[in-house]
């Protein structure tokens, strides 16, 4: 694997998580228990389609094959996507929605903290850009998991269901391959021991003053990184690329 | 008895305040005296402002997930924002007249409240979405500068606020429309089904003619509408005709055509029968609209309920330290 090949992968993972997650999201437009939220969620869908947009877009220049953010989101197919499962999960309710919310962001916000630093300036300006958005997330998760968890014996309920549902896609987030490594080896990556230890330790102190139980330690899914995905996946790219599938010669 | 007498010379002294303030074209403000049928009407009216705004996020969220590039997606999630936020300002404004936002939903859903009628058309394919910004808010804008001016403050500064924004989704309305206009020969036949289907819901968006207009004597009395709906819906169709020409769209009506003594475009009949179907109900999409709103503010029920019980042990706990 070559400097580039890594690179690429590093970016398109993040551009798909990014792109991924923020459909999910977008589902929320007028669909949220309160105005308010309904605008919150959506402005995060905002701020994911602006970084997948950074992200796709690099990794189509160290491709190197002329392809753009759109040719890299809408002409791809299910294999090639290489996003975490927790991020093309449906959304469920409003607990399911926070508790991914709250698990990607705290991942987010330590990884970025990180990335800030890494020797390649490109990655480094987009994740300064990216850490002031997760931060606000990840502050916005938290507020809502208290909420939940320590507001009425239903919604203790719904969102320590969530919890449980999710936990089992939390590993795949701080799972590492040939291309973290090497680049983790040459500074532009991040060194995921750590940013997992932050997140454990995060985690934990957010649940018990929410009243929550950390679920027991279970088996990790895994498999988005390789291309390997839920059935939702697919629903997902059936739905977002239809027009430029529909159309290959348009322009929009 | 006399104390009685005097309230009531103090009552009339306020209202001749109130006519004064109306007759020199000075702002009301939410703690001025105002007589009950202007508060009724402004509530009424600006509840139905609000809601629409809020109902309209449904037609446009439609395609939120199918926007054809990142850029489209990112500029129509950013337009249903604005609206939404549109939304808030709105119920803010229309709450400084004593009524909550609680209480606009509930009737809303009971059916007291309107909405704009253009909503309870479907959004069909992306060139709606093309269409809707550009004609739909196009038509608001027409509508909501002339509010700028209306007598009610709250009222009027929220118009001045919303109306920058709602220029900006006219615009970007317009772009999509030009695009697909300089696109492939699908692209063309989709942006001109959209303008057949909008154009004439857009021009029903200013009411009926002023001849039918029940509405028209107080408000214009008060101050509240400025412009009639027929001069309103002239500036909307003389702008509009313009762009529609430049992108090579045509305007569905064979009878509309320029006439000089007027200085405006002559346009032809419009189908009231069609537009008292929708606002009685039978709309294409009245029932999914407003199913829609009913079925998620009560899935949303127990996330407001753990708010507002989180919040009430909060200050329990600050109150108790
Ligand atoms: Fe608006
Ligand atoms: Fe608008």
């Amino acid at each position: 694997m070559t400097k580039e090949e890594a690179l690429y992968k590093y970016s398109l993972k993040m551009g798909d998580n990014a792109l991924v997650h923020s459909y999910r999201l977008s589902e929320w437009c007028s669909n949220a228990p309160l105005l308010e939220e309904d605008l919150a969620l959506t402005n995060f869908a905002l701020d994911m389609i602006g970084r997948a947009q950074a992200f796709l877009t690099y990794a189509g220049q160290v491709e190197g094959k002329d392809r753009t953010d759109d040719d890299l989101a809408y002409r791809r197919s299910e294999r090639l996507f290489t996003n975490s499962l927790i991020t093309e999960l449906p959304n469920g309710d409003f607990a399911h929605t926070i508790a991914r919310l709250l698990f990607v962001s705290v991942f987010e916000r330590y990884f970025f903290t990180a990335l800030q630093h890494s020797s390649d300036t490109t990655l480094a300006a987009i994740a300064a850009k990216t850490l002031k958005e997760v931060k606000y997330h990840a502050t916005h998760a938290t507020e809502w998991t208290m909420r939940l968890g320590d507001g009425t014996s239903e919604s203790k309920k719904r969102m320590q269901a969530a919890i449980n549902n999710l936990w089992m896609y939390t590993g795949e987030l701080f799972e590492t391959d040939e291309a973290d490594a090497m680049l983790q080896g040459l500074n532009i990556g991040v060194d995921m021991p750590p940013i997992k230890e932050n997140w454990l330790q995060y985690i934990k102190g957010t649940l018990a003053a929410a009243n929550l139980t950390l679920p027991e330690d279970t088996f990790m899914q895994t498999g988005g990184h390789k291309g390997i995905h839920t059935e939702h996946l697919g629903h997902i790219l059936s739905e977002m690329q239809y027009l430029q599938r529909a159309y290959p010669d348009a322009k929009w | 008895m006399e104390l009685l007498e005097k309230n009531e010379q103090v009552q009339t002294e306020l209202l001749r305040h109130f006519e004064n303030k109306i007759e020199k074209g000075d702002s009301i403000e939410p703690r001025d005296k105002m007589p009950d049928g202007y508060r009724k009407h402004l509530i009424r009216q600006m509840s139905q402002h609000a809601h629409s705004e809020v109902i309209g996020m449904q037609p446009e969220g439609n395609w939120i997930t199918r926007a054809p590039s990142l850029r489209a997606k990112q500029i129509l999630l950013a337009k249903i924002q604005d609206e939404g936020g549109h939304g808030l300002y709105l119920y803010s404004a229309a709450e400084t007249l004593g009524i909550s936002r609680d209480e606009m939903i509930s009737q809303l859903h009971s059916g007291k409240a309107k909405y704009s009628n253009i909503f309870n058309y479907p959004a069909l394919t992306w060139a709606d979405i093309g269409a809707i910004g550009w004609l739909v808010d196009g038509a608001a804008i027409v509508n909501q500068v002339s509010l700028q001016r209306t007598s009610y403050g709250p009222y009027s500064r929220a118009m001045v606020r919303i109306c920058k924004e709602e220029s900006f989704h006219q615009r970007q309305g317009y772009e999509i429309m030009a695009k697909m206009m300089s696109g492939t020969d699908a692209q063309k036949e989709m942006a001109q089904d959209a303008m057949n289907r909008w154009w004439w819901p857009s021009l029903m968006m200013f009411g009926p003619h002023d001849s039918e207009s029940p509405h028209t004597g107080d408000a214009v009395k008060w101050k509240i509408k400025r412009h009639s709906n027929d001069e309103l819906r002239a500036k909307f169709i003389d702008k509009t005709v313009q762009q529609a020409e430049v992108i090579g769209l045509t305007i569905p009506d064979k009878d509309l055509k320029w006439n000089d003594a007027t200085g405006h475009y002559d346009h032809g009949a419009i189908d009231w029968n069609e537009f008292y179907k929708v606002i009685s109900g039978s709309g294409p999409c009245n029932h999914q609209r407003m199913e829609h709103h009913k079925r998620v503010h009560a899935e949303g029920a127990w996330v407001r309920e753990a708010a507002e019980a989180y919040r009430a042990k909060q200050e329990k706990q600050l109150l108790h330290s």
